[in-house]
């Protein structure tokens, strides 16, 4: 009787595993933005009901994506869209990638800069554009007798910055930046981002796109700006280890302060001052010639198919991705619901983004500007990041000098490249 | 309590007065700062999510920064609270009722037969009990994903397994000091093994259950790591996981909401506990004894 | 009855049995095979022999780790034993409110270990932000005591549950005997309660130790880890090495980790036994 009944679970199972193998293709999309998690789950259940195809997407809690890819790659239905940061994430999982050379979705690239290649083989394709820069509230700069065209390079950024900072009880603002906090909800602005401009000046002064070794040409740059932004801030440079994203978030929509750097995905966080009273100015550092100098622009979302996948559920994959990018619905969601800017020849018109910020960086590129290119896919890992953090951190506080900066972003930056190749 | 049974005269018990209510008074300042995290909690959770900062959690809610109950309906909407409660809830309950019928059927034939089987299965469980989560994670989560046993309704077997070690120990530790007397009387009476087991057994070990029910409830509730690995995150999260989702990918914190959901979390554990308190307290007392 | 009950073995044991080789003897033995492998997935794994194991001491991320967990464990396992056993004899005493105090201790063990991280990094860092000091993610020292009060804020009421029960074991005729000897309260602790008790102190002081020794869930929510990897507690260093760092060695060298990790927390709890048990009272 009971092995009657094993036998007979053990056909159940066999059966049910079967069954899940033979059936058409699906899809299964591990989203990196759990800002955008609603609009892809609407989207996922719209191309089901239009296809019959089943999409599943899930979105990796904050911090925990590698962890999570790493853990369902290995499942027996592993994801068959996931994303990369870029070069450096490409390395790890170059294996597990599809090439998407003959793909329609490449074709679609209104640039071949934003196809991640591996040799020949495109591994990887941008699909999402973002932008950042020092956002701006333009209400209180002309409170203080400025407009935003006055500022055109580091002197004049500075000027404008001790100046309010010296007015700030007149004005009614804690300072002219936002804290800059160091912890993990807030570091990456600046041991990331900020760290992208002397890594962008130094590779466009030698002529190359990565190097194994960073010489830290225009770190005394990094410092002027750093300087900046710790003094002529709503806090003491010693407290900036205990302020958040949300603080500065919280401060800049108080309007206590009125620079604070960001990108086009904070617009949401910063809607409430209203776009009229918004603007968004490039990081000058101090450089030769940055008066021609436009926003931050880059990627670090790569959409990469699950090689390893069955060939129906690759099939699937790449033509829910060529749905996304040209179906009217797709092309609402990304770039209205998730308001994207995206790299894709198919988004133009009605489906070019919404998104204030976005429109700001237009009109710089417009105006000639050359936009800044994000170099940190370039960076050799996570914890030289770390480290320079730390140093600014440090540095800030008064507990670390100079010094330590330069080690962590010159030293630094060739151990870990030796570590990781 | 037997310390009140102390021999004493006049000089000593005014002393011991005094001191009784120094210690009375201190034991309800360090209660007040003993739930005061959880009130804060409370208290944010009706806040503004821009009132919320590092700097300003302590202050009360205002006039202009109290929501009343938006950032619950906003949890609870946005994060499908709801349903997370629920896998929770299925696992814990299917796999504690797997554990307690199928540890005590073990448990009362370990004692009852004596031999090599029985002496290693004790061993085993022993020795399960002391083996860290992090030594078989990885291969466990591998295993379950081959069986299929990674969905709320199954993954109780996973829990079984894991599981085991305690309430075996819990229902041998109770059964030894059963006398076998009436068991075997029933067997004279014709019954076999299992109506044994079922009509005689089981009734006696009802005190156990409830203890063994107790802390294995505590550890599936709670538990983070296994379902995170093991269940199928395409359908399937438990409320741990879903706590985890009040971050976004540019490391921003979406506090009230997240506050708004841990308290939903904690309420119906802590009206648990203020009913069933004098159980959980004694399931604790016996899982310490036994253990 | 014996022969009879055996019959039935597989009704009484196979279910567990069975479980218990899915869950546990599998991926034990598993887990074990796979330490001395160098694998990304598992149907491709290379016979490395003990290189993992060489690779796991030389991996400072992991000594480092080892330490940081040791002092966690000495530090938590000393003041939640020793605070616990104090609310104990204050709550037999007969005072006022006995039963509302020990409800309100206990209370937090019923929270699970990410809930009581995250509610415990709003209020430190708020703390440490009006004190105008460093976040917790952002200075180990104040991760390390934001872990030691979290746990013994979840931990105090279970054991101090504990020792009540242990004290109230404590014969009053015994007591009585002292204090008619002339013995004072604190001789009355030490010489009587305390020997009493040592089957209470040792369950209690077994727990805290396996508990802060595998501690994950709170080391995962309060810091992470963080800054860098300087809070990172042992059993998140495994899984840190798991599943976040990736190349071809690091599985293989992350189950090592586990094996040792595992060796170390067996040899701990033995220890342990054998150290107080030998100081109980034969009863």
């Amino acid at each position: 009787m009971k092995k009657l009944i094993t036998l007979a679970l053990a056909v159940c199972l066999c059966l049910a595993l079967a069954l899940s193998a033979s059936a058409e293709g699906s899809v299964y999309y591990l989203n990196f933005k759990p800002e955008q998690d609603a609009q892809w789950q609407e989207l996922a259940a719209l191309y089901t009901a239009e296809t019959g195809v089943p999409v599943t997407v899930v979105t990796a809690a904050s911090g925990n994506y590698e962890t999570t890819l790493m853990s369902e790659i290995e499942k027996s239905d592993p994801p068959t869209l996931f994303q990369v940061n870029g070069p450096v994430g490409l390395a790890n999982w170059t294996d597990y990638c599809y090439n998407l050379a003959d793909s329609e979705i490449v074709k679609h690239l209104t640039s071949d800069a934003f196809a991640l290649k591996d040799g020949d083989e495109v591994k990887g394709v941008a699909y999402v554009i973002e932008t950042y820069g020092i956002i701006a509230n333009t209400k209180l700069l002309e409170k203080a007798g400025y407009k935003a065209e006055d500022i055109t390079n580091f002197e004049t950024l500075k000027q404008v910055a001790d100046d309010i900072q010296a007015r700030k009880d007149e004005l009614g603002v804690d300072g002219a930046f936002t804290s800059a906090g160091m912890d993990g909800s807030s570091d990456w602005r600046f041991k990331t981002h900020l760290a992208n401009m002397p890594i962008y000046y130094e590779y466009q002064a030698d002529g190359i796109g990565s190097t194994p070794a960073i010489k830290g040409t225009y770190l005394d740059n990094f410092k002027a700006i750093w300087d900046l932004y710790i003094t002529d801030s709503t806090c003491d440079p010693a407290l900036l280890a205990s302020k958040t994203g949300n603080d500065a978030v919280a401060e800049f929509v108080g309007e206590k302060a009125v620079f604070y750097q960001n990108g086009t995905w904070a617009w949401n966080d910063v809607s409430a001052l209203g776009e009229e009273n918004l603007t968004m100015l490039p990081i000058y550092i101090g450089v030769e010639g940055e008066e021609n100098q436009g926003l931050c622009t880059g990627t670090e979302n790569y959409w990469c198919v699950n090689g390893t996948a069955s060939q129906e559920d690759i099939d699937a994959t790449l033509a829910f991705m060529e749905w996304v990018i040209t179906s009217d619905a797709g092309r609402k969601s990304m770039s209205q619901d998730m308001g994207f800017v995206t790299p894709f020849d198919t988004f133009t018109g009605e489906y070019e983004s919404t998104n204030p910020l976005v429109k700001i960086d237009a009109a710089y590129t417009a105006a000639g500007k050359v936009p800044v290119s994000w170099n940190f896919a370039t960076i050799p890992s996570e914890e030289w990041k770390n480290g320079l953090g730390s140093a600014m951190t440090a540095y800030a506080a008064g507990t670390g000098d100079w010094d330590g900066v330069k080690t962590a972003f010159v030293d630094g930056w060739a151990t870990e490249y030796e570590l990781s190749h | 309590m037997t310390t009140a049974k102390v021999y004493h005269d006049g000089a000593v018990s005014g002393a011991r007065r005094a001191l009784d209510a120094f210690l009375t008074a201190l034991l309800a300042v360090i209660s007040v700062v003993w739930i005061y995290p959880v009130l804060l909690i409370l208290i944010n959770s009706v806040k503004t999510e821009l009132s919320i900062s590092t700097s300003t959690v302590f202050a009360l809610p205002t006039m202009e920064t109290f929501v009343g109950l938006d950032n619950y309906v906003y949890g609870v909407t946005q994060m499908n609270f709801l349903s997370s409660f629920g896998y929770s809830l299925v696992i814990t309950v299917t796999s504690v009722v797997l554990i307690l019928l199928c540890c005590s059927m073990c448990g009362w034939y370990i004692t009852r037969v004596s031999g090599a089987v029985s002496k290693g299965m004790y061993l085993l469980c022993a020795f399960s009990m002391v083996v860290p989560f992090q030594m078989v994670m990885f291969t466990l989560s591998k295993t379950a994903d081959t069986l299929g046993l990674n969905t709320p309704f199954n993954i109780c077997i996973i829990y079984l397994g894991f599981g085991a070690g305690l309430a075996v120990f819990m229902f041998t530790g109770f059964m030894k000091s059963v006398p076998i007397a009436i068991e075997e009387a029933a067997m004279i009476d014709g019954c076999n093994p299992l109506q044994i087991f079922f009509r005689i057994v089981f009734p006696i070990l009802k005190p156990t259950m409830i203890s063994t029910a107790i802390l294995e409830t505590m550890w599936v509730w709670n538990d983070y790591l296994l379902p995170t690995l093991v269940l199928d995150i395409k359908k399937y999260r438990t409320i741990p996981m879903a706590i985890q989702y009040f971050r976004g990918s540019y490391g921003r914190v979406e506090m009230a909401p997240m506050m708004a959901c841990i308290m939903i979390t904690v309420l119906p554990i802590i009206v648990m506990y203020l009913l069933c308190q004098k159980y959980i307290i004694e399931g604790v007392i016996a899982g310490a004894v036994k253990g | 009855m014996e022969k009879a009950i055996k019959k039935f073995w597989p009704v009484f044991l196979l279910p567990t049995l069975c479980a218990f080789a899915i869950g546990f003897i599998w991926p034990f033995l598993w887990g074990i095979y796979l330490s001395f492998h160098k694998f990304t997935t598992i149907s491709k794994t290379t016979f490395v022999g003990l290189d993992n194991y060489f690779k796991v001491f030389a991996d400072s991320t992991f000594v480092d780790a080892f330490w940081f967990t040791a002092a966690f464990t000495v530090v938590s396992t000393i003041l939640i034993n020793v605070i616990a056993f104090a609310l104990a004899l204050a709550l037999t005493r007969g005072l006022k409110g006995t039963n509302i105090f020990r409800t309100v201790f206990f209370l937090p063990n019923l929270i699970g270990g990410i809930v009581l991280g995250y509610i415990w990094q709003i209020l430190l860092n708020g703390i440490l932000t009006n004190l105008g000091l460093p976040l917790l993610a952002l200075d180990a020292r104040y991760g390390f005591w934001g872990l030691v009060i979290l746990m013994c804020w979840q931990q105090i009421g279970y054991m101090m549950i504990i020792y009540i029960a242990g004290l109230q074991n404590v014969p009053g005729d015994l007591i009585e005997a002292a204090s008619i000897d002339g013995a004072t309260s604190l001789q009355t602790l030490v010489k009587v309660k305390l020997p009493m008790v040592m089957p209470s102190i040792t369950i209690c002081s077994f727990l805290t130790l396996t508990n802060s020794f595998k501690l994950f869930d709170q080391n995962l929510s309060l810091t992470n880890g963080e800054p860098g990897k300087a809070s990172q507690m042992l059993a998140l260093n495994i899984y840190d090495t798991f599943y976040a760092r990736s190349g071809a060695q690091w599985k293989g060298i992350g189950q090592a980790k586990a094996v040792v990790f595992f060796l170390l927390v067996i040899s701990i709890a033995l220890i342990q036994l054998y150290m107080t048990r030998r100081k109980e009272v034969q009863q």
